[in-house]
């Protein structure tokens, strides 16, 4: 039951912006999670995207990332289909979702490995200087079962730090974080923008980033 | 940005890499299938007879049959712990074709849990008296059988993945699917008892595991994308 309220993105260069959501539409059994959703992401902006429990932020950043069809509207990249230049969206993107992508078998090093390489070539000082990073100096060799929640969390936002990627798209990631992560992955977040890269966020957190522009839903 | 991106073969092998270090860390998804198969095959024996002349007639049946049992128990550690830890969500973002991922995948599954069945049945098969002039028939048909079964059970388990509590799905979608296996499979060993060439089967089944490996990884990659839908 809602209708967002659109950013402004006059101050914006067409060809920097990144990604256009037009007229987006959602439903699930019967009930509309969002309608009329319109919005622009340009280059160097970091998107939060609010709302309460079940206004359907998770399943908006899916259907960003392709991995929830079932939408009407339209949504473009760099003004253009997604279908149409889908190697270059997908190795532009990166999403980390409400289950972290992290295997409690292997170890945060090997997990970063396979993660990494599915997208780019990384080297095992890019893996261990991103891990030293966000804190996990001295678990690298230890399985991911061993480790906390937050920690877990800390081995996927490692992915943050050694991906090129340009367009970034997180869900809830800052729940398991204590306050240095909070601070640590604002600091990521930033330096993102400040690199031309854009990131979706969804967080209940009130984010302290100069190049933040929020999205509410319901 | 996209410089440094990996090829499709480097992508190939990474997660080949990674499910055969996540199944030598969980060391029962190997040894579970495997201790099945020769418990079923031994029960055999003890049940119907012992005398060598009966066990020799069921002998490639009864390989044949727990070798689908055994795949059966295996089959699900394929997605299943991907799918709830999200590493299934990184690799349908992946930029590279989902096929060969998944070929990865299915590779990966059938050197753990097929190729030990394989190795180890010769030994079962002198327990239930099958001639020695059909070891290298049953060998080679398992050989040709099994990656089919790791590929046609494949898309089962990538259409079941997301559902809550899968019970006899994955069975009641899979053996049938597989009864062409068997049949072939146990032909082949079959005629060689006959003193009969069993290149003809051999070679079907050559054929259905050609057709496995160009259209199974497609079928699993779309009912991925479904399943995480």
């Amino acid at each position: 039951m809602s209708s967002a309220a659109p950013t402004t993105s006059s101050n914006f260069d067409t060809d920097k912006i990144m990604l256009t959501a037009r007229e987006l539409f959602c439903a699930r059994d019967d009930r509309v999670l969002f309608k009329n959703l319109n919005f622009d992401l340009p280059e160097g902006q970091v998107l939060q995207v609010q709302g309460s429990n079940g206004s359907g932020k998770t399943t908006l950043m899916r259907i960003l990332c392709g991995l929830n069809d079932s939408y009407e509207g339209s949504i473009k990249w760099y003004g253009q289909e997604i279908e149409d230049q889908a190697a270059s969206f997908f190795s532009s993107l990166l999403y980390i979702g409400h289950r972290v992508g992290v295997s409690k078998v292997l170890t945060p090093v090997e997990n970063l490995r396979w993660s990494c390489s599915l997208k780019q070539a990384v080297s095992d000082e890019q893996i261990m200087a991103a891990l030293k990073e966000v804190g996990l100096r001295g678990f690298e060799e230890s399985p991911c079962y061993t480790l906390s929640a937050g920690q877990q969390q800390r081995v996927s936002l490692a992915r943050l730090i050694i991906s090129p990627a340009s367009l970034w798209v997180l869900d809830e990631p800052f729940t398991t974080l204590d306050t240095k992560g909070v601070a640590l992955l604002e600091n990521i977040l930033q330096r993102q923008a400040h690199e031309g890269g854009s990131v979706m966020v969804t967080t209940h957190h009130s984010l302290s980033i100069p190049e933040l522009t929020v999205l509410s839903l319901g | 940005m996209t410089e440094k991106q990996t090829t499709t073969s480097a992508a190939f092998f990474a997660t080949l890499k990674r499910d055969l270090l996540i199944a030598f860390k969980k060391k029962n998804d190997i040894v579970n299938p495997f201790m099945f198969f020769i418990i079923v095959v031994s029960l055999f024996p003890i049940g119907i007879s012992p005398e060598s002349d009966r066990l020799t007639e069921i002998a490639a049946g009864v390989i044949w049959i727990s070798v689908l049992l055994a795949s059966m128990l295996s089959m699900d550690n394929l997605y299943r712990s991907d799918f709830e830890d999200g590493s299934l969500e990184q690799l349908l973002l992946s930029p590279h074709p989902l096929f060969f991922l998944v070929l990865a995948k299915n590779i990966s599954h059938w050197l753990v849990s097929g190729l030990p069945v394989v190795l180890v049945s010769p030994l079962l098969a002198y327990m239930l008296a099958l001639p020695e002039e059909a070891y290298g028939t049953l060998v080679l048909s398992l050989l040709l059988g099994t990656p089919i079964m790791s590929l046609v059970g494949s898309i089962a388990v990538a259409l079941t993945v997301g559902l809550g509590s899968r019970g006899l799905i994955l069975a009641v979608i899979t053996l049938p699917m597989s009864v062409p296996v068997l049949i072939f499979g146990t032909l082949a060993v079959q005629s060689t008892l006959n003193s009969q060439s069993p290149l003809g089967y051999l070679s079907l089944m050559l054929v259905m595991l050609s057709v496995s490996v160009s259209l199974a990884p497609l079928a699993s990659a779309a009912a991925l994308r479904i399943s995480v839908n």
